[in-house]
């Protein structure tokens, strides 16, 4: 269809965009910093714990269910993206891509049922 | 000659595109701008006070003072803080909520890189700002940043699922990753009849994504005193909200562009179909934009064991049956597009 090339050069105004929005960023932090007055301070740089000093580091122990969340969003994300290019061809590829798409989504959802059983989805 | 060239072959381009992209940005700003004005008006309409009213006329000048403001503080960065990493991730959240819009369609032919996957484009967009997120709370080095910054990024991937999921119907329906082209699918119909349970979904979720009420646990400013931004000052803070606000203007052009058809007249009748299409486009999101401040203004903040559950036990199912009932349906009825 497009030759590579011209395919890239539909995403060159991306990286532009990328590249003045960092800019523009960039430019208001830096400029701010240098025009604002600085006048660093431990109690002022400590970091914020209601008044008292941190008892401890701050990236200790968490709940290990956001992990449970991360694995199951990684599962069903996945499962998105493999219905994407499904979706487009949906009226190329009859009643024998329909129900093999079909099957895939029942063994996700037995998965989806066996997760939901097994309690990885309560937070009380 | 072959100077001559260069310039007109490279640099006239270049600058063509530099002046797109700036007609692009500096509108966005700007109603970053008066929706941050328009919202505090709107919330004060609806608790019988005045809101902003002091600077300007109507107190439109507001955004500019508090903008000047912000510029002229002092920025803080906590002494355990990383310091390059908490400086990149306002930048990171400024730049997502920009960048989307190179590839929305203001009218037919107005828009910046019509490539032929923006769908998903955008949604690879929306899954960054979790990263956003994850490095504020991480690089803060604070006990609130660091667990406001796991719930949002948990509540965000946990719908963005559900997100995908009505993307696919979407996809179904118009049978295209292209954006101009989902909207001409919607010629005759706009996708949020035969898809309203998706746009619902879509709408909440949107919600979420972006944290706001009733999903703003992440900044829960009663018990963490605003999460993942507690450590930010000055302009690294301005550049959260702006990034929060234009991610909000996005979602909701995004959501005109899927379920209300775009830069199309609600009905195709003469006196209708003369006016730009990118007035109705804009038409079309502001309304929208209206219904996240009308959200904020009336609702009140959800549980966090509540806000999983309807994620995942209810959205996620819900949408996986739709995308199910929308496929064997186009399938039975022979509705293919094209």
């Amino acid at each position: 269809m497009t030759a590579p090339s011209s395919l890239l050069l539909e995403y060159l105004p991306i990286l532009i965009f990328l590249g003045i929005a960092v800019a523009v960023a960039g430019l208001a932090v830096g400029g701010s910093i240098f025009v604002a007055p600085q006048k660093p301070d431990p109690k002022k740089n400590a970091a914020f714990e209601c008044g008292f000093d941190a008892f401890e580091d701050s990236r200790g122990r968490f709940d290990v269910r956001f992990y449970l969340v991360a694995i199951l969003f990684i599962i069903f994300d996945l499962e998105v993206a493999y219905l994407f290019p499904w979706a487009i061809s949906f009226s190329g590829i009859g009643l024998y891509g329909f129900w093999s798409m079909m099957v895939f989504l029942g063994i996700l959802t037995i998965g989806f049922v066996y997760e939901w059983k097994k309690g990885a989805l309560e937070w009380e | 000659m072959a100077e001559s060239n260069f310039w007109l072959d490279y640099i006239l381009p270049l600058l063509l595109i530099v002046g797109y992209i700036l007609a692009i940005v500096v509108p966005i700003m700007l109603s970053v701008a008066i929706v941050s004005y328009a919202e505090r008006k709107i919330w004060a309409a609806m608790q019988w006070r005045k809101g902003p009213n002091v600077v300007g006329p109507f107190g439109l000048f507001q955004p500019l003072a508090d903008g000047a403001k912000f510029f002229l503080k002092e920025t803080i960065i906590p002494s355990g803080a990383n310091r390059v990493l908490f400086l990149l991730a306002p930048v990171i959240m400024f730049s997502l909520g920009l960048i989307g819009w190179a590839v929305i369609p203001f009218d037919q032919h107005l828009v910046l890189a019509d490539i032929n996957v923006g769908i998903l484009y955008l949604f690879a967009v929306s899954s960054l700002g979790v990263y956003g997120i994850i490095i504020a709370g991480w690089a803060s080095n604070s006990r609130y940043a660091f667990l406001g910054a796991l719930r949002s990024a948990a509540q965000m991937v946990s719908y963005e699922v559900s997100i995908g999921f009505v993307l696919v119907t979407v996809l179904l329906a118009a049978g295209s990753l292209n954006l101009n082209e989902i909207v001409e699918a919607q010629k005759g119909l706009w996708f949020f009849i035969p898809l309203a349970p998706m746009f619902v979904i879509y709408l909440i979720s949107a919600l979420a994504e972006t944290n706001r009420t009733p999903f703003d646990l992440p900044e829960a400013e009663t018990e963490l005193v605003g999460g993942y931004q507690v450590e930010y000052s000055s302009m690294s803070w301005v550049l959260f909200m702006m990034g929060e606000y234009a991610n909000i203007i996005l979602l909701s052009g995004i959501a005109v562009i899927l379920f209300l058809g775009g830069w199309l007249p609600p009905f195709q009748v003469e006196p209708l179909t003369s006016v730009p299409g990118i007035v109705w486009f804009l038409l079309k999101t502001s309304v929208l934009v209206f219904f996240f401040t009308w959200t904020k203004g009336t609702f009140p903040r959800y549980r966090y064991d509540q806000l999983m559950r309807l994620g995942w036990k209810v959205f996620l199912p819900a949408s996986l049956f739709w995308v199910v009932v929308t496929a064997g349906a186009m399938h039975l009825f022979g509705w293919l597009p094209k």
